[in-house]
């Protein structure tokens, strides 16, 4: 099977992604971490606000199967959260690098440290 | 085999609910105990002569599986047969004491769990036994809150607990919510603890290393004694998960193999019932260094021959009321009693022999063995939750799925000591039948069952957690 790896993301070895958008980043989990996941069942953000250190758990994903904790990619404070999860977590499992981002964060530092999506899809194999 | 479970519907609805079947407005008695604000004129409560009543629950009985419908190998549940004699035990009259009577009017309920104590201490291989913890679950945590009481109490701070991979996700939890940082061990590609792994994981900050012996693959830690070495030198304890005793009564013991501190569930090893049977017992047996931490009250013997309450001298408090659920507790003990020391040890040989004789019917691989009570085969290239729905129809219930996660599409298989041969046959039957069956076949089951494949997704995503949820459909 064959998972999304979008070429304009950075990602980080406990499957979140992360990309930057006009001086913000946005990030989410993976196409590959969502079908492990299976259905999505309920999604718990962050106030936005919160400062965030890199590898910091930021949220709770749950699906039918697993609780799992959603780790941040790279330092910063939380701008955005995409509230529209909480009612349709399903957008994680459609459209995990569209619909389906998790949070924006106003970053402190750059996503050099990330892994390519070649490394990531290495990762996954 | 063909089997169709009975499903009573009206318009398409299942059994319904008792309010659904006529109600009746009952004046209620004015004493005047209670303000005019806090009560009602009248109540609606259902209105069923007796006859209807016992139909529908016998219908709701009829739709539902249990131990007493047919195989129910749920693999690490250990779902034995509750013999009714421990239920009519139960029922005496006699056995419903309030726990807070003189003790001088309840000698005969403390010399029970006094006895209970004792039997479990010797089966364990244990110095002292509370009784008190509610549930397996909360055995485990008040065996970490002994551990961690312990530590302190020497001085030594101590902020991890070490885990294998494999083990129960309760164990865990248990030592999250007791404050521990979690470190897992990876297991050795026999499915077993790695010794080297081990060595590498305990250190100075290691408080217990949690274990259940046979593993939850069924396997019997060989290196028990140098993993016990390995932890007692760094410090530690070593806890025992009592999810899986049923493989070693009269067999083995884990105070012989240096286990510090376990707890026993008795809804698996001494049949009394799980969950919806009413409330549990997960009594926790410790050596005597770990004595003086255990939860009060406990019970002891006086010089008199008489049972007497006590408080250990270092308690960690109470972690429920009194004892705990004295009428589970009296069951366990009935059932102990009743088979002694060799019915137990051939309780245990049996449920070996069993999952043994089942391992070898079925046509799936079993990845992993020499086994004991159970067994984790894989469904391959089949979804064993699929699998498990599909079994559904051949009027057994299926193994756990999916868990442990080292074996692919997993399906731990417990048929217990009850299963007879006959049964044992008839559940190797129901899987053989289900891993010649396709994809197809698989995904639309179950179609015998009362309840079809219930939708999890939308369950989880919008619960309907109360009658109420009906009225507003």
């Amino acid at each position: 099977m064959s998972f999304d790896i979008p070429e304009d993301c950075r990602y980080l070895a406990s499957h979140e992604w992360a990309r930057e958008e006009d001086g913000t980043v946005r990030i989410g989990i993976s196409d590959f971490a969502q079908d492990e996941l299976g259905d999505v069942v309920f999604v718990e953000l962050p106030d936005e606000g919160e400062e965030l250190d890199r590898e910091d758990d930021f949220g709770v994903i749950e699906s039918i199967k697993a609780v799992s904790d959603i780790y941040a990619p790279l330092a910063g404070t939380v701008t955005a959260t995409n509230d529209v999860l909480l009612d349709d977590p399903e957008l994680v499992n459609d459209d995990p690098y569209g619909e389906g981002w998790m949070i924006e964060l106003d970053p402190e530092e750059s996503l050099d440290h990330l892994l390519s999506p070649d490394e990531y899809a290495d990762q996954i194999e | 085999m063909n089997y169709s479970q009975a499903r009573w519907s009206e318009d398409d609805r299942y059994e319904p609910l008792l309010s659904e079947k006529g109600n009746r407005e009952v004046a209620v008695d004015e004493d005047g105990l209670l303000p005019d604000d806090l009560t009602r004129d009248t109540v609606e409560l259902p209105a069923l002569e007796e006859p209807e009543l016992a139909r529908h629950y016998t219908r709701l009985s009829q739709m539902n599986y249990g131990v007493e419908s047919g195989p129910f190998p749920l693999g690490s549940c250990t779902m034995k047969y509750n013999p009714k004699f421990t239920e009519d035990l139960a029922a005496l009259p006699s056995a419903a004491v309030h726990p807070d009577r003189d003790e001088g009017t309840v000698q005969g309920l403390l010399g029970v769990m006094h006895g209970l104590q004792d039997y479990l201490a010797r089966i364990g291989g244990m110095d002292a036994v509370t009784l008190q913890p509610p549930a397996g679950a909360a055995g485990e945590f008040a065996g970490v809150l002994v551990a961690k009481a312990y530590h302190e109490h020497n001085g030594d701070q101590r902020s991890e607990i070490v885990i294998p991979d494999s083990a129960h996700g309760t164990n865990f939890a248990s030592a999250a919510m007791a404050g521990f940082d979690v470190v897992e061990l990876p297991s050795a590609e026999d499915g077993r603890v790695d010794l080297d792994a081990l060595e590498s994981a305990v250190s100075e900050e290691t408080a217990a290393l949690m274990l259940t012996n046979p593993n939850t693959l069924g396997l019997f830690e060989r290196d028990i004694e140098a993993i016990a070495e390995i932890v007692h030198d760094a410090g530690g304890l070593l806890y025992y998960d009592g999810a899986n005793l049923n493989a070693l009564l009269g067999q083995a013991r884990p105070g012989d193999m240096g286990f510090d501190i376990m707890h026993y569930n008795v809804h698996k090893t001494f049949a009394t019932p799980h969950g919806g049977g009413g409330p549990g017992a997960g009594p926790v047996g410790v050596v005597s260094e770990l004595a003086p931490f255990l939860p009060a009250p406990r019970v002891r013997k006086t010089e008199g021959e008489t049972v007497e309450r006590f408080d250990p001298e270092h308690t960690i408090g109470k972690v429920h009321g009194f004892e705990g659920n004295w009428l589970v507790l009296l069951k366990t003990y009935a059932y102990i009693a009743r088979l002694g020391d060799d019915g137990l040890a051939d309780a245990s040989a049996k449920a070996v022999l069993n999952a043994n004789y089942l391992a070898e019917q079925i046509d799936y691989e079993v990845p992993f063995g020499p086994f004991h009570h159970e067994f984790v085969a894989s469904a391959g290239e089949q979804d064993a939750a699929d699998v498990a729905k599909r079994m559904l129809d051949y009027g057994v219930h299926p193994p756990t799925t999916k868990w442990p996660e080292i074996v692919d599409e997993a399906l731990m298989t417990e048929p217990t000591e009850v299963e007879t041969t006959r049964s044992l046959d008839q559940l190797a039957e129901a899987f053989n039948a289900v891993a010649g069956e396709d994809d197809e076949t698989l995904e639309s089951a179950p179609s015998e069952t009362a309840a079809r494949r219930i939708d999890q997704v939308a369950a989880a995503r919008s619960p309907r957690l109360s009658w109420q949820a009906l009225d507003e459909e």
